[in-house]
Parts: C-alpha cells; sequence; structure tokens
C-alpha cells in the first residue's frame, strides 16, 4: 500500500476520533442526571477536539499521500478492508467536524429541553459518522458512515425539530438515501471491474469512458442531493427551517460538505473522462444554483430559510471551483467548503440565539435589536458580512480564488458567477439592516451571555485568521491539490491521444 | 444408526410430545408458556452442540452437514426468540396455548427434517409436517375478527395447490432420472438440462418453496394470512419457514448448476417481479401486518439474487441476508406484539408516540425497520450489498438496478413506521409496559442486527464453507 503513510504518532489517532464519541455516547445511557450528561458530552466532545490537534501539527504538507493511515482487513471474504488515512483535503474536514460539535452541545445547552441524553447520544453519533466519511479510504467503509450519518440526523430533525419536523426529517432522509443506492451500485461496480475497494487503488486504475460514464451519473446524482445542486435542492431549507440549532449547525457545516468530498474525492480521480465530459452541466448547474439561491434567498422572510438558500448559493461557487479542474478553483473550492462551515454555521447559531429569546425565526419579530442587543449585532453582522465574502473575511479569500480559477478557465463562466456575488451582498444586508435597524423590537430580549459568546468567539477567530492569512491552509492543501489536478490532466491527455 | 445426529429433531419430537401431554389435562397458561421457554432453551444448547457434525441417515436419505445444521441452529434459535416473545400470549386463549406449543414445536421439527432432506420423498414428507402443523396454527387465535378462517382456508388451498404442483414436478425429475436421490439426479442433470422437461420438472418442485417464500406469483395467501393469524403466530410464519425455504431453494437450484440459462432466466423475472410487486403493494398498507407481508415478498425477491448466481459467494448471501432476515422481522414482530394489548392487529398510526411510550420499543423498531430498509450498519445493509455484488459479479446488472431502485422506494414504508413511533404524538395511547425478558430480548435483538452487521466476517466465512458443500 504505498499511497498510505503509516501513522506518525504511536496511537491511532483516526480510530480513536471515530470511536471515542461513540463510546462516549454509550457511557450516557449511564448518567440518570441530565445536567451531568451534558457536561460529560461537552467534555467528551472536547477531548475528541484536543486529540485531532495533532493532526494538524504533525501533518506533512509536502505529500499528497494519506497519512495517520491505518489498515487491518475487516470483510476479506470480499476484500473489504478497514483503511484510514487523510490528506490536505480531508484534514481541514475533519477539524471542522470536530470542532463544531461541542460548539453544537454548547448551543444546545439550554436550547434542548426534553430527552436531553438522546440528544446528545445522536450528536455523539453525529460526531463518529462525520469523521468516519472524511477518513474513510476503503470505499465500503466509506458508505457505511455516509448512510449510517443519516439516521441520527433524521432523529435530530424528527424528535427536537420544529412544527413541520415530521415532513422535513422525512423528505430529508427520502432524498438522500435514494440518491445513494445508485453509490452502492456503482461502488460494487467499481469493485467488480477493478477488484478492490480501496479508494486509491480505484484511482490509479483507467476504466474505459463508458464504464466511467455512468459511475459518474451514479456518483453524481448522490453527491449533487447531498451538495445540494440547484434541481436537488428542495429538501435542504425544510430541514434547515424545521431543525434545531445544532442540527441546522451540523446540516450545514458538516452534511453538505460531504457531497462535494465526494466529487473531489471520488468523481475527479476516480472517472476523471467522464467529469471532464459532464463538466460543463455541472458549471452550469453550479451557475444555476449560485444565481437561483441567490435570488430566492433575497425574498424570504424566515431567517433560517434565508440562511438556507444563501447556502445553495455558496456550495454553488464550491462545485464551481472543483469542475474548473484547475489548481486556483480546486483550492478556492476547498477552502470554501471550509469557509461556509465556519461562516453558515455561525450564522445559523446566530439565528438560534435570537430564537431563544425572541421564539421566532421571522425577520419581522427580531427587528431592531441592535440597541438592545449591541454584542449580538456586532457578531451577527461580522459573520453576515463574511457571508456575503467582504474582503478581509475568509468567503472573500475563498470566493476570489474560484472567480480566479473561473476566469483563467473560461471568461463566460466567470462572468456569469459574478451577479451570485453582488446577489450575496444584497440578500445579507437586507437581514442585517432589518433585524439591527429595523422598526424598533421587542426591549425585553437580554443580550448574549457569556456562554454564547464562548462558543462563537473560535469561530469569528478563524473568519478573520482565513480572511487575513490563509496561506497556512492552503500550503496544506497544495500538494494534494496539485496531484488531483495531474490525475484529471493525465486523464484528459490519454483520452485526447485516444 | 447414530442417535446422537438426530438429536434436535428427537428433541423437538420429545418436546411435543410434552405439549400433547399438557393438552390432556387444565394446565395452567403460565406454566405452559415457562416450560415451553426451558424446553427450547435447552433446544438451542443441543442443536449448537451438533453442529459440527456430520453423517448420513435412513439409507442415505437423510444428511446431516454443515449446511443443514446451521439452518437447525437458526430454527431452534428463531423458535426460542419467538417463545420469549410469546411469554405473555395475548392473541390465544389459555386453553389452546398446550397445543399451539405442540404445533409450533412439530412444525420447527418439519422445517429441520426439511433442510436435511437428500431425497425428493424424504422431503416432501417433511415439508407436509410442517405445512400441515401452520394448517393447524393460523386458526388458532382469539374470536377477535373473523379473517382468521379466511386465513386458514386461503393458505390450504393455497398451500396445496403448490404442494400439487411440487409432487408433479418430482414426478418429472423421476421420470426423467430414475431416481428420487438428489445425488443421481445431480449427476445426471448436466445432460438433461436441454431437455425442457427437466428444467420445467425442477421449476415445478421450486414452486413448492417459492410457497413458502412468497415469491410473486405463489404470494396470494401472505397478506391475509399475516392479517388474520394470530400476532404470534405470523412471527413464526414470517420467518421459520422461509429458513427451510431458502435451505431448500438452494440446494435444489444448485442441482441445476450454472449450465441453467433458462432456469436463471426465469429466477431473474421472479426475483424482479417479487420485490417490484411486494415494495410497491407495502406503500400503500396501512395494518402493519400486512406492510411486514408485503415487504416479506420483497425481501424473498432480494434472497433471490443470491440464489440465481449458483456460486458459493451469493449462497452464502442468501444465507447470510435471510438469517439477518430472521433477526430484523423478529424485532419487529416483537414490537408488534408489545404493543397490541389484547391480541388485536396493531395499524401504522398504533404505532404514534411510541418513543414516549416505551423508548425502548421505539429503538427495537428503529433499528429492525431501518435493516429491513437496508442502512447500514445493520445487517440488512450488509446483507443487501453482498447479494448485489454477487448478484452483479455474475453480470445481473439490471436486476441489481432494479434492486436498488426497489431499495429507494421501500425506504419509503419502512420510514413511515419510524415516523410514526418517532415524529408522532402519543395521541392518548397507553404506554407500553415490557417484562424484564422482553427487555432482554429487546437489547438482545439490537445488538445482534448491529454487530452481525458490522462484522460479518466470521458468519459469512461459516455459510461459505457450508455453500461449497452442497456445490459440487
Amino acid at each position: 500500500m504505498d499511497f498510505l503513510i503509516p501513522n506518525q504518532l504511536n496511537y491511532p489517532i483516526l480510530s480513536t476520533l471515530i470511536f471515542l464519541p461513540l463510546a462516549g455516547a454509550f457511557v450516557l445511557f449511564l448518567i440518570r442526571d441530565e445536567k451531568a450528561a451534558k457536561i460529560w458530552s461537552l467534555i467528551v466532545s472536547l477531548v475528541v477536539f484536543a486529540l485531532s490537534l495533532p493532526l494538524y501539527f504533525y501533518f506533512d504538507p509536502a505529500t499528497y499521500k494519506y497519512q495517520f493511515a491505518e489498515h487491518s482487513p475487516w470483510i476479506p471474504a470480499f476484500k473489504i478492508n478497514y483503511t484510514l488515512g487523510i490528506d490536505g483535503i480531508s484534514l481541514f474536514l475533519v477539524l471542522l467536524s470536530t470542532m463544531l460539535i461541542p460548539i453544537c452541545i454548547l448551543a444546545s445547552w439550554k436550547y434542548i429541553e426534553k430527552r436531553v441524553k438522546e440528544f446528545l447520544f445522536c450528536l455523539l453519533l453525529m460526531e463518529t459518522a462525520c469523521v468516519g466519511v472524511f477518513s474513510a479510504l476503503d470505499f465500503v467503509l466509506f458508505y457505511i458512515f455516509w448512510e449510517a450519518m443519516l439516521v441520527p440526523m433524521y432523529l435530530l430533525i424528527a424528535v427536537w425539530g420544529g412544527p413541520e419536523k415530521v415532513y422535513a426529517s422525512f423528505k430529508f432522509f427520502l432524498y438522500t438515501m435514494a440518491g445513494s443506492v445508485f453509490l452502492m451500485v456503482a461502488m460494487i461496480a467499481l469493485y467488480l471491474t477493478a477488484g478492490t475497494f480501496s479508494i486509491p487503488q480505484l484511482m490509479t486504475y483507467t476504466y474505459p469512458f463508458n464504464f466511467q460514464f455512468w459511475i459518474f451519473l451514479a456518483f453524481g446524482i448522490a453527491f449533487a442531493i447531498k451538495v445540494p445542486m440547484a434541481p436537488f435542492h428542495t429538501w435542504l431549507p425544510a430541514a434547515h427551517v424545521e431543525a434545531p440549532t445544532a442540527g441546522s449547525v451540523l446540516l450545514a457545516s458538516v452534511l453538505l460538505k460531504m457531497g462535494t468530498y465526494g466529487f473531489v474525492r471520488f468523481c475527479l480521480p476516480i472517472t476523471p473522462q467522464a467529469s471532464i465530459y459532464f463538466a460543463p452541466y455541472v458549471l452550469f448547474m453550479s451557475i444555476i444554483s449560485i444565481i437561483y439561491g441567490g435570488y430566492v434567498a433575497l425574498g424570504q422572510t424566515d431567517m433560517k430559510r434565508l440562511i438556507a438558500y444563501s447556502s445553495v448559493a455558496h456550495m454553488g461557487f464550491v462545485t464551481l471551483g472543483i469542475f474548473l479542474f484547475n489548481k486556483h478553483g480546486l483550492e478556492g473550492a476547498i477552502i470554501q467548503m471550509i469557509n461556509h462551515g465556519i461562516t453558515t454555521g455561525a450564522l445559523f447559531l446566530c439565528v438560534g440565539i435570537i430564537y431563544e429569546r425572541s421564539h421566532s425565526r421571522l425577520i419581522k419579530d427580531n427587528s431592531g435589536i441592535s440597541k438592545i442587543m449591541p454584542v449580538y449585532i456586532g457578531f451577527f453582522g461580522f459573520f453576515c458580512l463574511s457571508s456575503m465574502a467582504f474582503p478581509g473575511t475568509n468567503s472573500f479569500v475563498g470566493e476570489l480564488l474560484v472567480l480566479i480559477g473561473a476566469f483563467t478557465d473560461n471568461r463566460l463562466i466567470g462572468a456569469l458567477s459574478i451577479p451570485g456575488v453582488v446577489l450575496a451582498a444584497a440578500y445579507m444586508l437586507r437581514l442585517l439592516q432589518k433585524i439591527a435597524w429595523g422598526r424598533k423590537g421587542d426591549s425585553h430580549l437580554s443580550d448574549m451571555n457569556l456562554r454564547e459568546i464562548v462558543y462563537l468567539a473560535p469561530l469569528a477567530i478563524f473568519v478573520l485568521w482565513i480572511g487575513f492569512a490563509p496561506t497556512p491552509f492552503l500550503d496544506i492543501m497544495h500538494a494534494t491539490v496539485n496531484h488531483l489536478v495531474e490525475q484529471v490532466q493525465s486523464a484528459n491527455a490519454v483520452a485526447l491521444v485516444r | 444408526m447414530d442417535y446422537a445426529l438426530f438429536l434436535p429433531e428427537i428433541y423437538l419430537l420429545i418436546t411435543a410430545l410434552v405439549f400433547f401431554c399438557q393438552s390432556l389435562w387444565k394446565s395452567s397458561a403460565r406454566l405452559n408458556q415457562v416450560i415451553a421457554l426451558i424446553l427450547s432453551g435447552i433446544g438451542v444448547i443441543i442443536t449448537f452442540y451438533s453442529i459440527n457434525l456430520t453423517g448420513e441417515l435412513f439409507h442415505k436419505a437423510y444428511r446431516i452437514d454443515l449446511f443443514s445444521q446451521i439452518f437447525k441452529g437458526l430454527i431452534s434459535l428463531g423458535l426460542f426468540l419467538i417463545i420469549i416473545i410469546g411469554q405473555k400470549i395475548k392473541s390465544i386463549e389459555d386453553q389452546f396455548q398446550p397445543e399451539f406449543f405442540m404445533f409450533l414445536n412439530l412444525c420447527s421439527l418439519g422445517l429441520m427434517l426439511m433442510v436435511s432432506s437428500v431425497e425428493l420423498l424424504t422431503l416432501f414428507i417433511a415439508m407436509e409436517l410442517s405445512s400441515y402443523s401452520l394448517y393447524v396454527l393460523i386458526p388458532i387465535r382469539k374470536e377477535i375478527n373473523v379473517g382468521k378462517m379466511e386465513a386458514a382456508i386461503k393458505y390450504i388451498l393455497f398451500g396445496a395447490a403448490a404442494t400439487g404442483i411440487m409432487l408433479f414436478g418430482m414426478s418429472y425429475i423421476f421420470g426423467i432420472t430414475q431416481s428420487t436421490y438428489l445425488a443421481d439426479i445431480l449427476n445426471k442433470m448436466p445432460e438433461l438440462l436441454g431437455q425442457p422437461v427437466a428444467v420445467i420438472g425442477l421449476l415445478f418442485i421450486l414452486c413448492g418453496f417459492f410457497f413458502k417464500l412468497a415469491v410473486v406469483p405463489f404470494h396470494f395467501w401472505t397478506p391475509d394470512v399475516y392479517e388474520g393469524a394470530a400476532n404470534i403466530t405470523v412471527s413464526f410464519i414470517a420467518t421459520m419457514p422461509k429458513l427451510a425455504a431458502v435451505a431448500l431453494l438452494l440446494r435444489l437450484v444448485s442441482l441445476a448448476g450454472a449450465g441453467a440459462a433458462d432456469l436463471i432466466q426465469v429466477l431473474v423475472l421472479l426475483a424482479a417481479v417479487s420485490m417490484t410487486f411486494g415494495n410497491l403493494a407495502a406503500l400503500v398498507q396501512k395494518d402493519l401486518k400486512r406492510l411486514l407481508a408485503y415487504s416479506s415478498i420483497a425481501h424473498a425477491g432480494y434472497v433471490m439474487l443470491g440464489a440465481l448466481t449458483m456460486n458459493t459467494v451469493g449462497f452464502a448471501a442468501a444465507v447470510y441476508h435471510i438469517t439477518g432476515y430472521l433477526l430484523m422481522n423478529l424485532a419487529c414482530f416483537l414490537v408488534l406484539c408489545s404493543v397490541s394489548r389484547e391480541g388485536e392487529n396493531v395499524t401504522v398510526s398504533d404505532l404514534s408516540g411510541l418513543y414516549r411510550r416505551s423508548p425502548l420499543l421505539a429503538l427495537t423498531l428503529a433499528v429492525g425497520a431501518f435493516a429491513l430498509a437496508g442502512i447500514p450498519p445493520t445487517v440488512g445493509f450488509t446483507g443487501k450489498f453482498f447479494l448485489f455484488t454477487a448478484a452483479l459479479s455474475q453480470g445481473h446488472l439490471t436486476l441489481v438496478i432494479i434492486a436498488a431502485v426497489n431499495t429507494a422506494v421501500s425506504i419509503f414504508y419502512y420510514l413511515n413506521i419510524v415516523r410514526f413511533a418517532y415524529g408522532k404524538d402519543p395521541d392518548g395511547l397507553p404506554e407500553v409496559t415490557l417484562s424484564f425478558s422482553n427487555r432482554l430480548l429487546n437489547y438482545g435483538l439490537i445488538v445482534a442486527i448491529i454487530l452481525m452487521g458490522a462484522l460479518p466476517t466470521l458468519f459469512i466465512d461459516l455459510a461459505k464453507t457450508a455453500c461449497e458443500t452442497i456445490i459440487s
């Protein structure tokens, strides 16, 4: 296995990150007191986060190979292995997941009143699944985490959600599951062709174009639903609006990334020729997503729904960047994945904070609070600026890189995506203006407390960090992205020679 | 004769006789239930103890090998679990319970005999023993609804017709091979497969098992029997005969070998129609047992994916999947039997707010339904994954795509069950209290469904070894 760099650390760090939350979740059943359960799961998630930091410090940015790798046979009868490892793309997504879970637990401290233990159980299960998805290097292992994640997420929406929770959770589950059954068929077809489920090995094999065509379609549907891209996005607003705050945050920050991660990890390296063939269509859909998502967000009256549609637009930039197949586009897309996770997660947290006080998510019920809740508006305004890619914030870096990539590739694509940037400013400023300076609001609302500042502050730091000094982040992904671009380009060259 | 080889069967016969004696005088229902529990528990130990035995009995008409012993182990385990579920049978009058347990044991005996039979007439007699027991079991139910007689009549009529077709097929096979021994038939089959009569004869024999497995077009009895019979009886019918039917399906299909393209064509067709019909019909069901009935038709289709591959991997996948099916179906029936207060049928809306009325039952139901839907890391996913892989490796791409679409469709109704349990409010429905043994079974099934799904290696390797003995 020359794609794997044996674990640099003397303990299986990725397995620990995956199974520690799971073990912690089961301990919850032994705890009777709800407060103790909250403290316990916070400790577990913080420990997991602390344990995930060595990934960043010991990561070797010089290689594209998979680091911290673990490999052992799992189901030999079908050549399925338990293989884990991360590269420059998945590193940040793993860190993002481990960072957000403690934040989610803190954000739900008061908000969740019934069935607290079960709620925390679902959150910790989500952590297991999320870290698993981003670090699995065996297709079956990946698929298991990918699907298993649906169940806790479904329960988070269905049990602790808003008034339309039943409809929303049902739609969420059906859409994502319907997409992924074809992923399973594609996975088996790949196995029967290449004789392995190992993702790095599958990448080295050259498949006939016709085969790639169908595999890409199967992959594409599953991932496009998850992202979600324009025609498949309808589950997203419903799920976001009804989910509890922590659910919305995880949905936006981690789950949507699984779709784009899938494109980067599977479509581009495994089916490069088909990716090139389908790129115009995907780019077209991305631009539709950017403009449509922004346009619809402009007309929303519900804060969560507005942010949900803005997600569709932002994720459009990510898929746009991915399917340009150049370095700027891909790096911009990956940075944008992290940005969206931080910024949109923070915005959902902000909505959660105001919802806990006013019990309404409607813009008109929460307007004019800048004098009543100055600290809150400070944070909220800051994240709004980040969301519309204001220079100096994280999204500016990401969108700029994607746009540079777009203009290098084709001026038309670049020009078409510009309106999206303008729309983002329009809908975000409209939201901010109404919330901060609209009709005078309810003066009984109390400002943010220390707990809320504590969980928003790290996200704000990252907004500025990536905004002003993106180099440490970009440096880590250079080698991986270069290798990915090479993989696609060489396949293209092979195709041209034929 | 080596009696040790025949011990599990003899033991079941003795158990049945114990209950025959119990039925002669008035005895308390509780006592009978406890006796049944203890005896079946010992039965599991005896069967698992004899799992590594091999040998032949009764002039080589009866073979004990790993393949048959695995199925016998599963049958005795299933019987034990069903008797735990039936520790407070509400759907059957106290005075009929000795008879109920007697026929339950006799039927299991018939199924055990079936999986070891390697001669057509022995097979036929074993099958009739289990069928006749079921004919009696189905109408044993409290007078709650009138559907039970309809169910019994339907089962007898369809069963008799299927048996007739099966016998007819056996006569053809005997006619062309001059033998009723499967080993002889296997030797002569390759040269005969060109003749339509061989294919038709084999197909007709398979009809008997298609009936037990509820493969379209032999499925008509399923929803009505499920609805009409007592809940506890249905949990038996839904799982155990299917185990034996899969075992025999594999044994008989392997007679044809990979050369039988026509036979495979028919199996492909039946599999596709079964899963599509079962899943589509299940979408509109309101009664939980009818829903599970149609789901079982669909699952029969999935299992056929393994049978029609004609190789060890596919057969092992089928054995694995039907074992998983036993577990996940019993999980659903455990919930159904517990929720039903007086032994009445349970509609999907009766499950409303189950997570408040009994969190443990709701969890069991969710795990069972998600497993049936094929969501990892449950046994349902792993089984489907193995089946799809095996079928695709033999080039049945269209069939696998149909199966995948079906999986997507089926999620709707399985999730609907979970939606009622977790998404809705109880609306005044009472809480469900569970006995200790019932709780234990809940935990056991949840753990088994997930563990067997996550760590299938041990069982799949065992199944592979077992299937090598029947494919020569």
